[in-house]
């Protein structure tokens, strides 16, 4: 799925679709009709214009850890759909073809894994699982994989792409904002290091709880960083979004982040900042 | 006539009769009582069957009891601390140092203004990072201070703008949260009136959180869902219903400890009733935590959010 940035550099909310597997894939950003492999190559990034792609989970995942290292915790056991919500669609479905689109639990992967030879505990968000949201499974994911990382004193990296908070889930899932910040309380306690890389998007309910609390924040390039989400802020407030709003390079530029870097070399900026932060 | 109207005339004539019998020396005390049953009546009827989705719209009442008027209210003393010490203050999230029934306690709040003016200026209750920035230097220093903390929740939400993106108000709201949970005194929030999303949960990661019985707590505005979810505004009282946001499904999730009940026909029609109700909620809560060892209060904090949503099920 590609993110589509307009003509004065604002990241422009993108339509996400059943996963297929063409072999070509066009670029909404450029235009361009790219073989699929070739964009595999270069790491979901459109060669001709720099456009980025989504990375699912496990693609992230393989493309931070170093091959093979990466074991899978168990999905916890939850109560699905706590509140018996519907709208157009009951939640219980949305959840189901979630899972068989994604091939997923939940919206986040948890597991150990080893990066340029230091080991984690790994945590991935899948924008397409419901918009990357977190409701109680997610809570429950993070939670569990944090008091892992507390327990084995290993550092906690947590890769961010979620639209906020799983509404279906009501005020539960606004909960589990507190419930990932008291568990990320145990990494201090512990003084274990957590680092979160912010990818596309990084907003809502995720980024202004464990979002916004590490010890040490890389951003993506194309990341989108930011509260609200720039469609909720132009029309509450009538507000004009300036050029380059909520990009990775504003947040750095406001000191919300310590580093912005390019996918490709996310890997080699993780491994650089994990080796002044383990011993 | 609205049931309100009708109320408010019944609430007139029952003032009137009274005056009558004090300067005339009658005793009228027997149409006054029949005015008084009425008017109890009417009261009960205008809270009974209330629908999530008026209760919605009671929440959001301009003349609702919270903001300044009701700390001033509440406590025997109060002293605002203002400014985040970085950028600016902010009129929509305030707080600073009281007392409270003789203890001394650190109060925030949520302030949505009496005139229309202060209205906009507080932008209707909803803070932007300068307010959560604020309430972060306030907690810090009540922790300091070895103060229990108390929160009065009010607003739509936090504010959506360019300004609050740039100076981090999802990291501000992350930060209130963190620091609430290491609060080493007991910690209560009470929503008087809307819970709106992180602009209330960001003062709400209490030891106890009561909720006013018309308040409401949610992810999201009911308008916010049915725009989202259903793709159409009309959805939202639908939207309200199953969004379990009233202070009765929230009990039921266990999501709060307490409904404060309400005087009858709502909370903006005694602010005086109102305020007793919650100082008597908030002095027996802050009485129950007061004891508790530190490592006892942190270990029940973090069972309390740990497993929230987790064991729950409202089925
Ligand atoms: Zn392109």
């Amino acid at each position: 799925m590609p993110i589509r940035r307009d003509k004065r550099d604002r990241y422009v909310e993108i339509e996400v679709s059943a996963p297929q597997e063409p072999l070509w894939v066009r670029c909404e950003s450029c235009g361009e009709l790219i073989f699929r492999r070739k964009l595999q190559e270069n790491q979901y990034v459109c060669p001709r214009c720099g456009a980025y792609f989504f990375l699912s989970a496990r693609e992230r995942v393989a493309s931070l850890v170093d091959d093979g290292s990466f074991t899978e915790f168990l999905p916890p056991r939850v109560a699905e759909d706590p509140l018996g919500f519907a709208d157009q669609i009951p939640y219980k479905d949305r959840l189901t073809r979630a899972r068989k689109e994604t091939e997923l639990f939940e919206a986040v992967l948890a597991g150990s894994a080893q990066i340029q030879g230091i080991p984690v505990i790994l945590t991935v968000m899948d924008f397409r699982f419901i918009g990357g949201s977190m409701g109680v499974g997610v809570g429950e994911i993070l939670a569990l994989a944090m008091e892992r990382a507390a327990q084995e004193r290993k550092p906690f990296v947590f890769v961010i792409s979620s639209g906020g908070a799983r509404v279906q889930e009501g005020v539960l899932s606004l909960l589990q904002m507190v419930k990932v910040v008291v568990a990320r309380e145990r990494l201090a306690q512990a003084a274990v290091p957590y680092v979160a890389v912010l990818t596309y998007p990084s907003t809502g309910g995720v980024l202004a709880s464990l979002g916004g609390v590490a010890d040490l924040t890389i951003a993506e390039e194309g990341a989108l960083v930011g509260f609200a989400g720039p469609r909720v802020i132009e029309q509450t407030t009538g507000e004009r979004l300036p050029p380059g709003f909520q990009t990775a390079k504003f947040a750095l530029e406001h000191g919300m982040v310590d580093a912005v870097v390019p996918r490709a070399k996310l890997r080699e900026e993780l491994s650089q900042a994990l080796s002044v932060l383990v011993a | 006539m609205s049931d309100e109207e009708r109320l408010k005339v019944l609430e007139e004539k029952a003032e009137e009769l009274r005056r009558l019998a004090q300067a005339n020396g009658l005793d009228l005390s027997a149409e006054i009582a029949v005015l008084e049953e009425k008017i109890a009546e009417l009261k009960r009827a205008l809270c009974l069957g209330i629908s999530p989705w008026e209760r919605v719209q009671m929440a959001r009442r301009p003349d609702r009891p919270s903001g300044l008027p009701f700390v001033q209210a509440l406590c025997e003393a109060f002293y605002e601390l203002r400014g985040d010490r970085v950028v600016g203050d902010d009129p929509a999230l305030r707080g600073g140092l009281a007392k409270l029934a003789g203890h001394r306690v650190a109060v925030l709040f949520h302030h949505r203004g009496a005139t229309p003016e202060e209205q906009r200026r507080a932008r209707f209750g909803m803070a932007s990072a300068q307010g959560y920035w604020k309430a972060r230097r306030i907690m810090e220093v009540a922790a300091r201070l070895d103060l229990p903390l108390l929160t009065l929740i009010n607003t739509p939400g936090a504010y959506p703008g360019v300004q609050a993106e740039a100076h981090n108000i999802a990291g501000a709201i992350a930060s209130c949260i963190w620091q609430m949970l290491r609060h080493p005194r007991p910690t209560v929030a009470v929503i008087l009136g809307e819970g709106g999303s992180g602009g209330a949960v960001a003062l709400a990661a209490a030891d106890r959180v009561l909720i006013l019985e018309n308040a409401t707590y949610s992810v999201i505005s009911p308008e916010g869902a049915a725009s989202i979810l259903w793709k159409d505004a009309k959805f939202a009282q639908e939207a309200a219903a199953k969004l379990k946001l009233t202070a009765h499904d929230l009990r039921e999730l266990g999501v709060v400890d307490e409904v404060i009940p309400e005087p009858p026909g709502g909370a903006h029609t005694d602010f005086t009733g109102t305020v007793e109700a919650v100082r008597e909620a908030l002095l027996r809560h802050l009485g129950e935590l007061t004891p508790l060892p530190l490592d006892e209060l942190l270990r029940l904090r973090y069972k309390r959010y740990r497993h929230v949503g987790s064991t729950n099920s409202a089925h």
